[in-house]
């Protein structure tokens, strides 16, 4: 077995030094009507070969997104990332390193985490951000928790423009607090006021930017309303790119942002891992959820960074921490860390505008199909169209041809009427003139 | 937990005995290693640099403006449609070259510490070898250029993927269901919490709103059972670091909801009442839910559905490898009995004659679920990272995994005991335990011990946890280490002992002396926060 070092003579030798005649002695503790006296019905270890076999057989039966002309976003977004990435993540001080609690030998995480921090905080507008969370959804559901900390009140509001998977992970965190959560209805027109859904007990207001049809809005008007009513506004980006261009959440008064910085770190890897971001205003720091480093000096006088206000955490504060989260999503924080430093002031602006630029050209063909009307007109790389026919039955058709058309609404919002005929479609830097016009043509052929 | 041991930093014992936590101070802008002053008075080095150890700015003290890293064409001749929404103002993001990019991280990641470098004894957070195939299969562009919105019928291997890691994961648990979305250990103890609430309330019985939790236990339980609405209560531990079974029978009644058990426990003991555990728990009509953190002591040799166990959370990243990367992603699917599979989260994967489907919404059989944890399906790449390692040690190698992983660690405590004083009698599982009741004499702490196994080239146990034992130092080996690396260990540990007793206390106190920071001021961390990069006073005036 490739991985275990100790041989039958070490084995041997251990034990006599323990002083126990058989491994089973170790195990004494164990009820022996629990114990297995044989192996597990499972196929025994297999070599690299067989292994890699075995998998690649697995990835072969997938379509990968790079090999169709793929359209898919909602929630989700696949973005280049440069070979440097990839490469610097798996140097093995990052990748097999440790939650950096021994500071003094782990101040390449420390450092990165603080650059994180930093970056997280400049793009989204905010004043401070935390180190991580699993994901957006996640963080989306953590914020609500913090809102009704800040607040002390029990109300959340949920915008009938947040994806489904937030909606619903906000849901089922709240589910056994006393909280009470109102979730405005879906809202493909992105015409929905939420002011007259904020009452005296409202802790926060949950919406997204652009929505998960694609809808920018200007969302200054609502924050001065929550602000007017001791509400916090929590924006949710989930497709991070759109910072480079997009008036970003802190300078429309958001209290709270929760985004999605799977696009520009990990990658799509079928859902998972991702990478939640999360900022707020320095003031609610020790309200704030997840890890955090700061800045401090050695004994030498030394600048470094230690883990802080870890008082707010779970390994402290037991019951009464903020959050029960522990790990969080450190490498994929490095990734995106290394990929904002690549792309730069210059850069981020720059992939912004390509990508939206990709989309105007996109909403335009689309635009042109007869029977097909566009819904979106503020947008940033992702459009909802309304389809003369059932949406789902056209994106599996044109999948066959590897055309990945959209996400049908009817797959995020399943059993509602109103979404079948919908697509949300989503274009990026990796789109190119042929995708589109592939799109074009196929949607096309099969609304004929 | 879930998901990771904190060693303790927060918990610096000097503090409470008066002295400075960051040792005896220099004078202000002394130069480093001011011992090493020549005969014509020059200390250090130049630039601050020593050899391979080489100072590395912030991203935002280099770079300029108009450098990039990368080369995107700008897209030219079109009319946003952003509905006057443009960011305006400068973003304040430095611009650097691939070059420079490159250099800075890897300067980075030359300060880290990692179990690629050497033993990383931390106990409970199971620091083993990440196998490179591992990483290798994950970034199949078959795996990890998936969208997870694409159509079922071209993610079918995904699927049959997924399908194949819950079946290993029932046949080493033989339980029955397994839910594969959180996305960590901790999550995965709110979603088998949840399940159990969500069972409960479906039975009538949410009364039942107490959980009851020992003090050895990691702090994501207490923390996640107060996420479902629960009171904690604390069990104590018995003279052998176990559960109290006298006690837990005396705090049962109709009110409670769960035992919340670390098996093997974080004391790195097996329950050895575990039976007439589940027993009293499920007399009681609770449940009973074990922290799968340790699984890796008994994975192969014990199935937690013959100790009479209802739930159990895996860390993928811990038992079964994946990378722990700096402190994530993790992993954390949930094994549940029969009776708590209707409640598991969202989505499941579900076989059909058609081949694979995904149930995501919460209709027909799955209307009694929790809902969703997160968004998408759950943690991909660490499910390929993990079935890969599944497949690579088969049915006998991960037999062999825990029986190595408990041989060394009890190893370590045979060939220790004379030097630390154990806080238990042998054997323990895949982790042992000491106090500090050897080194208080000397007034050193178990923190300054741990910081001269630094100065060592050692990564330090754990430490300060668990809170049951003063001092603690809990040292888990895993099974990936030679008996070499094993025998250097023991005797860094025992030279350290030796020092002590020579009277070579203080250098102790100071340690660590060769790493890329010596002890850094926590105090001042919490008290004046800097949790970000600013840029210089006088250039944001200008802006």
């Amino acid at each position: 077995m490739r991985y275990l070092p100790l041989d039958a003579d070490d084995r041997r030798a251990m034990l006599a030094r323990i002083g126990a005649a058989t491994i089973d002695d170790l195990f004494v503790d164990v009820p022996p009507a629990a114990r297995l006296s044989r192996p597990v019905d499972l196929p025994p270890h297999a070599g690299e070969i067989e292994v890699e076999r075995a998998l690649s057989a697995l990835a072969s039966r997938n379509v990968p997104a790079g090999a169709a002309a793929s359209f898919l976003g909602a929630g989700a977004y696949r973005h280049f990332i440069p070979a440097a990435v990839d490469h610097l993540i798996q140097r093995g001080e990052f990748l097999t390193s440790y939650t950096p609690y021994q500071p003094e030998i782990s101040q390449g995480t420390l450092q990165y985490l603080f650059e994180f921090q930093t970056q997280v905080a400049l793009i989204s507008g905010m004043e401070i951000a935390n180190a991580s969370l699993y994901d957006g959804a996640s963080g989306a559901a953590e914020a609500a928790q913090m809102a009704r900390r800040v607040t002390r009140r029990a109300g959340v509001v949920a915008s009938g423009g947040l994806h489904p998977h937030w909606r619903d992970t906000v849901a089922t965190g709240l589910r056994w607090s006393d909280a009470a959560l109102t979730t405005a209805p879906a809202d493909p027109s992105g015409t929905e006021d939420l002011t007259k859904l904020i009452g005296a007990d409202t802790a926060c207001v949950i919406v997204q930017n652009p929505t998960v049809f694609g809808h920018l809005r200007d969302l200054s008007p609502l924050a001065r309303a929550c602000q007017a009513n001791g509400t916090l506004l929590v924006v949710c980006v989930p497709e991070v790119a759109s910072l480079g261009v997009v008036e970003p959440p802190g300078a429309m008064g958001a209290d709270i942002f929760v985004g999605e910085g799977q696009g520009l770190g990990p990658g799509l890897n079928f859902g998972g891992p991702y990478l939640g971001l999360f900022a707020t205003r320095e003031r609610f720091v020790r309200q704030m959820p997840g890890r955090i480093a700061g800045q401090t000096v050695d004994v030498d006088g030394r600048r470094g960074w230690v883990l802080t206000l870890s008082t707010r955490e779970q390994h402290i504060r037991r019951e009464k921490a903020t959050s029960n989260i522990c790990t969080n999503s450190g490498l994929c924080a490095l990734a995106f860390t290394i990929h904002m430093a690549l792309l730069g002031e210059e850069g981020f602006r720059r992939l912004a505008r390509l990508n939206h630029a990709k989309a105007c050209r996109m909403a335009d063909r689309l635009g042109a199909i007869k029977g097909v009307s566009l819904l979106s007109d503020a947008f940033f790389n992702e459009v909802t169209v309304r389809l003369p026919v059932l949406a789902a039955p056209v994106v599996d058709a044109l999948a066959r041809d590897k055309v990945f058309a959209g996400v049908p609404a009817s797959r995020l919002y399943p059993g509602e009427k109103e979404m079948e005929t919908l697509l949300i479609s989503c274009a990026s830097e990796t789109t190119t003139e042929d995708d589109i016009e592939r799109l074009g043509a196929a949607l096309e052929g099969t609304l004929r | 937990m879930s998901a990771e041991t904190p060693p303790g930093a927060p918990r610096a014992p000097n503090a409470k005995s008066g002295r400075s936590a960051a040792g005896p101070r220099r004078p202000a802008g002394a130069p480093v290693a001011a011992a090493e002053a020549d005969a014509g008075g020059f200390t250090g080095t130049v630039s601050g640099n020593r050899a391979l150890a080489i100072e590395e700015p912030l991203l935002f003290e280099q770079g300029s403006r108009q450098r990039c890293g990368v080369d995107l064409p700008d897209p030219a001749n079109f009319k946003p449609r952003l509905g006057g929404l443009e960011r305006k103002g400068a973003i304040g993001l430095p611009g650097l070259s691939e070059s420079e990019v490159v250099r800075h991280f890897t300067r980075l990641s030359q300060k880290n510490y990692a179990i690629d470098a050497g033993l990383f004894p931390l106990g409970s957070c199971t620091m083993k070898h990440n196998p490179r195939l591992n990483e290798k299969m994950a970034r199949l562009p078959g795996f990890a250029d998936l969208h997870p919105l694409q159509p079922l019928s071209t993610v079918q291997g995904a699927l049959a993927l997924m399908d194949a890691l819950a079946h290993w994961l029932k046949q080493l648990t033989g339980m029955p269901a397994i839910a594969l979305p959180p996305a960590a250990g901790a999550q995965g103890e709110l979603c088998g919490m949840m399940v159990i609430r969500a069972a409960h309330d479906a039975a009538g019985q949410n009364a039942r709103r107490r959980v009851l939790v020992p003090e050895s236990a990691h702090g994501t339980n207490p923390a996640t059972a107060a996420l479902c609405g629960y009171h904690v209560d604390s069990i104590p531990a018995n003279a052998r670091g176990r559960v109290d079974v006298a006690a837990l029978r005396a705090k049962l009644g109709p009110d409670v909801a769960a035992l919340m058990l670390t098996n093997p426990n974080t004391c790195g003991l097996f329950e050895p009442e575990i039976l007439d555990i589940a027993a009293v728990v499920h007399g009681a009509g609770a449940y009973f839910y074990c922290d799968g953190a340790n699984f890796n002591a008994i994975v192969g040799k014990v199935r937690p559905a013959d100790l009479g166990i209802d739930v159990m959370h895996f860390n993928l990243h811990k038992t079964f490898s994946t990378p722990h990367g700096g402190g994530g992603p993790g992993s954390g699917p949930v094994a549940l009995v029969e009776a708590l599979a209707p409640f598991a989260p969202l989505p499941w994967v579900v076989a059909g004659p058609g081949g694979f489907a995904l149930r995501e919404d919460a209709v027909g059989d799955a209307a009694h679920t929790i809902g969703r944890l997160k968004a998408f399906h759950g943690q991909m790449g660490m499910f390929v990272r993990a079935y890969a390692y599944m497949l690579s040690h088969g049915s006998d190698g991960l037999r062999q995994v825990a029986e190595d992983a408990v041989l060394s660690a009890n190893y370590l405590l045979a060939a220790l005991r004379d030097t630390l004083t154990p806080a238990y009698d042998g054997p323990c599982m895949h982790e042992c335990l000491f106090d500090d009741g050897g080194l208080r004499a000397f007034d050193v702490s178990t923190l300054d011990f741990a910081k001269a196994l630094i100065d060592e080239g050692f990564h330090p146990t754990t430490i300060y946890f668990p809170l049951v034992v003063h001092g603690a130092m809990l040292v888990e080996p895993t099974e990936t280490e030679s008996k070499g690396e094993l025998d250097r260990f023991i005797a860094a540990v025992r030279g350290l002992k030796a020092r002590l007793d020579a009277g070579g206390a203080e250098r102790f106190r100071t340690a660590p002396h060769y790493s890329p920071r010596r002890r850094l001021d926590e105090t001042r961390a919490a008290r004046q926060p800097v949790l970000r990069w600013s840029p210089p006073a006088p250039r944001e005036a200008a802006e």
